[in-house]
């Protein structure tokens, strides 16, 4: 690779449209006005295309390449609304069923195809790597040389520079106060916060350089969020669990190795009330009552290390809140989030004894025992010598080809066995009356045994219990998020709020040239020239492009 | 309160009305002469004024609703419709005044009185907040949206000029029809609001038995004539007829049925101007616009779009991340709300990039500026009131 030696002295690295220091076109092109993007420096891509790290290389650091990424990612993104992904189909619901009986063919298609998980699919997380690595290569092709080539730029420009830019003005011949006219100028810029460069009386003023940054500062914002994205991944960096807990129950807060645990002290419901004037007539058009407030109450205790290993968990109070939605528990990282509940699941049922027939001579009267549905008692004994067992506790029952068993630990369809013994019978060896008890129902089980029950257990209360449903939530990646979003949108502001603006005005033996160069907002450019003109007598440059208004000339340019 | 914030509303959409007679007087009208000997005319001024006055009135609503409810006006349809159309005229004014154009005037304005109109067809009774909404992100979140979606629109404004101004309208073109196609969608809205204003006044209601996407029995409720009917409908109303075409259970019929009339509407709108100018209806505006200069008009529309990717990234992804992760646990969740406004977010991306590098200046630039107001709309509209997601309790 050779460098170009410009006739001004500067030596340019191979590929280099317009000379670093003097701005000389290097490459003669028509009469066109110069391409000032990227200052017109010679870029990587453009001059190795050798290897194959040259080709990726070149690949992804062109910004057509780039922005295909953008539109295939922005097509993909919409594919991914026309039906709900899986995660919103109603819960419960069967993926392999739910798509095709719900939206016909085009659903099933959807969900074969994968569409129903489109956002975790391989070839969508491969589009958002494509993405970065876009950004990374073209930012790192063009920010090198584009500084270099600012840092070095001349004050003096060479005529072909100053004639081809969009801006530009000579007064055509000499005039006497040259010099005079220079200083107006400067003084002019100043006033309107130009930095001013001079050079054998020649003038570069500049402002807002900082603003090219703006692209490059908020790429790299892009890239910490994406990787910042990218490390959820590994364990340790998210936690995503949910607890229940009853009102007045503790319980150990998921993903904090049992250390902390939450007790809800209550949970609450509170609805709008309709009577308020100011949502009255809301109210009654939709004719349903609307939830003002989700609340559980909560106490966060820690278990306390005093060093005696299973002598019991001691716990201490950390704190209480009241965490509703949009009003999280925080705490060490973690964050608890009201995400649902259940009113009124079952807590305790009260039961009595009774005799079938009535000729029974033992007074049962004092016989009245409560079952906690949780954790309960396997044994009742009374003073009057009957004894009550239960023989098997089935949570949430169901038959399960004629065998009995419970889905899960909630009471949610509880179904107790039990076992009667009278004062007489022996529970060691002898069998005693035995019974299916639950929610409306009374069965007796060894009816073929002992013939008839003589006892009956009778249900006489029902205690319930609100629970609440709680998020555990610890997202280590959050700040990294937080910087790279913040660094984006410096950049962004940086890059879209501010302008590179230049004007030149050199004095060539008492022939002004006026030029001037603006990476957006030609409008405000243009306001400057005029207020400079206007206190200095300058020559006003002309928008080279308003002499040929049409669409041709606009492409060709850029 | 209530009633004296809406008075306002009534008040800035007259300001809004008058800003649009004469911004159109500023163009059309004849310049007279000052005592300078300069030629001048003053309507720009007045329509500039007039604007002013209404985004003032429209703040003054804000404000009294926000203190009324307790609550920003922006959380269903009718509030949030209403803020965009404030902040696109807020967007315009602050504009206004560096380019001084009096055509970006004479189309925003009316885009605006036709926003809030459409709001105003939803209920517009003070609602509850539910939990979710119970924060005061609702007001950055939202409020940010809002500007940011109304600076975009000003881009719109400046493409939509730009394109009126320069496309060649004696052949048929595909641009032609594309540029046709705009000004029916805009049609369409403005039939929309006259039927339903119409049939609204006269309390119209067809009511139907039908059998629902479940196959159960359900009733449907019509505001406007039924022109096709729900799945298996049985008409239960003394109003109404039976309709030509049923529908099948999938399809929400009386919603499809105000699409139909919304286009009809428009259709019968078009139909008239065509009928009347005898050319396509973007041929009869040019001629007004004669005096626009389309690079200056390009200029605006970037700048507008440059101005206003900031505040909406800001308002509708980082604002809404952090919402997201206070009220619904998480930052993302690919709701099909939050889905757009990525896609919004990287097609004004995209629109950037090819424009700074690729030279998409002019009428490709001024095409995108369309497509990317249309995904706002798109966004308002279509993804919160037919694709259901966490964010569809606004209505």
């Amino acid at each position: 690779m050779e460098k170009v030696k410009c006739e001004c002295g500067h030596v340019n690295p191979y590929g280099t449209y317009l000379c670093e220091s003097c701005g000389k076109p290097l490459i003669e092109e028509d009469d066109s006005l110069v391409n000032m993007r990227y200052e017109g420096v010679a870029r990587r891509s453009q001059t190795y295309k050798k290897t194959i790290v040259d080709k990726i290389w070149n690949f992804f650091s062109s910004v057509k390449v780039g922005i295909w990424i953008i539109v295939i990612l922005l097509l993909a993104s919409a594919l991914g609304t026309i039906f709900p992904q899986e995660m919103y189909i109603p819960p419960g619901e069967n993926p392999t069923i739910f798509y095709e009986q719900e939206y016909g063919t085009l659903g099933k298609l959807y969900y074969q195809l994968g569409f129903h998980n489109l956002y975790s699919s391989w070839w969508y997380m491969l589009l958002i790597a494509a993405l970065g690595v876009s950004l990374v290569i073209c930012s790192l092709d063009r920010v090198v040389p584009l500084h270099r080539a600012l840092k070095t730029q001349r004050v003096t420009r060479h005529t072909k520079f100053l004639e081809k830019q969009r801006f530009f003005a000579t007064s055509e011949e000499a005039i006497e106060n040259a010099e005079e006219v220079m200083q107006k100028a400067e003084k002019a810029l100043r006033e309107k916060k130009y930095k001013i460069y001079n050079e054998n009386g020649n003038l570069l003023a500049e402002k807002g350089r900082f603003s090219r940054w703006g692209p490059y500062v908020n790429h790299i914002g892009i890239i910490i969020f994406l990787i910042g994205a990218m490390l959820r991944f590994f364990p340790e960096m998210y936690i995503d669990e949910y607890i229940w807990v009853r009102d007045g129950q503790e319980t150990v807060i998921k993903g904090t190795d049992g250390e902390y645990f939450l007790r809800n002290d209550q949970f609450i419901i509170e609805l709008y009330d309709e009577e308020d004037e100011r949502f009255r007539e809301a109210l009654e058009r939709t004719g349903s009552p609307v939830v003002q407030t989700y609340q559980t109450s909560a106490t966060l205790l820690r278990r306390v290390d005093n060093g005696a290993v299973g002598l019991g968990t001691e716990l201490e109070e950390v704190k209480q809140h009241d965490i509703r939605v949009n009003d999280p528990l925080t705490f060490d990282g973690f964050s608890l989030y009201q995400v649902d509940y259940k009113l009124n699941e079952l807590s305790e049922f009260t039961f009595t004894l009774e005799a079938v027939q009535d000729e029974v001579e033992e007074d049962l009267s004092e016989i009245e025992f409560t079952v906690n549905l949780y954790e309960p008692e396997m044994v009742y004994e009374f003073d009057n010598g009957f004894r009550i067992e239960i023989m098997q506790y089935f949570p949430n029952y169901r038959m399960n080809d004629g065998v009995p068993e419970t889905i899960n630990r909630i009471p949610d369809n509880p179904r107790i066995i039990f076992e009667v013994f009278t004062p007489e019978m022996d529970p060691e060896t002898d069998t005693g009356e035995i019974s299916l008890i639950g929610v409306q129902v009374n069965e007796p089980l060894n009816e073929q045994i002992n013939g008839e029950n003589q006892y009956r257990i009778r249900m006489i209360g029902v205690d319930m219990n609100n629970v609440t449903a709680l998020t555990v939530r610890r997202d280590r990646t959050l700040p990294i998020l937080a910087v790279g979003g913040a660094i984006f949108m410096i950049g962004l502001i940086q890059g879209s709020y501010w302008y590179h603006r230049r004007l030149w005005i050199q004095n060539r033996n008492g022939v002004l040239w006026v030029a001037g160069h603006a990476n957006k907002n030609w409008h405000g450019l243009e306001k400057d020239f005029d207020y400079v003109a206007s206190k200095s007598q300058i020559p006003v440059p002309v928008d080279q492009l308003d002499k040929d208004m049409s669409d041709e000339t606009e492409s060709r340019n850029d | 309160m209530v009633q004296l914030s809406s008075n306002f509303l009534l008040v800035s959409f007259f300001m809004f009305l008058a800003a649009t007679i004469f911004f159109t007087v500023s163009i059309t009208g004849k310049k007279f002469e000052n005592r300078q000997g300069q030629l001048k005319n003053k309507a720009g001024l007045l329509g500039y004024i007039s604007s002013v006055v209404a985004v003032v009135a429209a703040i003054t609503y804000f404000i009294l609703r926000w203190i009324a409810a307790g609550h920003a006006p922006v959380s269903n349809m009718f509030e949030y419709t209403t803020f965009l159309g404030i902040a696109m005229a807020l967007a315009f004014v602050i504009i206004y005044p560096i380019y001084k154009n009096n055509y970006i005037g004479l189309i925003t304005m009316p885009i605006v009185m036709l926003i809030i109109v459409y709001a105003s067809m939803f209920p517009t009774e003070v609602q509850p907040l539910i939990p979710a909404l119970q924060s005061i992100w609702l007001e950055i979140h939202v409020i940010t949206v809002a500007l940011g979606q109304g600076i975009l629109a000003i881009g719109f404004v400046g493409g939509l000029l730009y394109l009126l101004r320069v496309i060649d309208f004696k052949k048929v073109t595909k641009k032609v029809i594309g540029v046709e196609f705009i000004l029916f969608t805009i049609f369409c809205v403005v039939g929309y609001i006259l039927f339903s204003i119409s049939f609204g006044a006269m309390n119209y209601e067809a009511t139907f038995d039908y059998i629902n996407e479940r196959g159960n029995e359900a009733n449907m409720v019509y505001n406007k004539p039924p022109l096709v009917g729900p799945n298996e409908g049985v008409l239960t109303s003394d109003t109404g007829f039976n309709p030509l075409v049923s529908t099948p259970a999938i399809i929400v019929s009386n919603d499809l049925n105000t699409v139909i009339w919304s286009i009809l509407g428009g259709l019968l709108l078009y139909g008239l101007l065509l009928l009347l100018f005898r050319k396509p209806i973007g041929g009869a505006i040019q001629p007004l616009l004669k005096n626009v200069n389309p690079r200056s008009v390009d200029e605006l529309s970037y700048r507008a779009i440059a101005i206003g990717f900031p505040v909406f990234t800001l308002g509708g992804l980082i604002f809404a991340m952090i919402w997201a992760q206070i009220a619904w646990t998480r930052f993302w969740g690919w709701d099909p709300k939050e889905v757009w406004a990525l896609i919004t977010f990287l097609f004004y991306a995209a629109y950037l990039h090819l424009r700074l590098s690729k030279g998409w200046h002019g009428e490709r630039s001024a095409w995108l500026c369309v497509i990317g107001f249309a995904l706002i709309m798109f966004n308002l509209i279509f993804v919160n009131l037919v694709i259901a997601g966490l964010h569809s309790y606004a209505l």
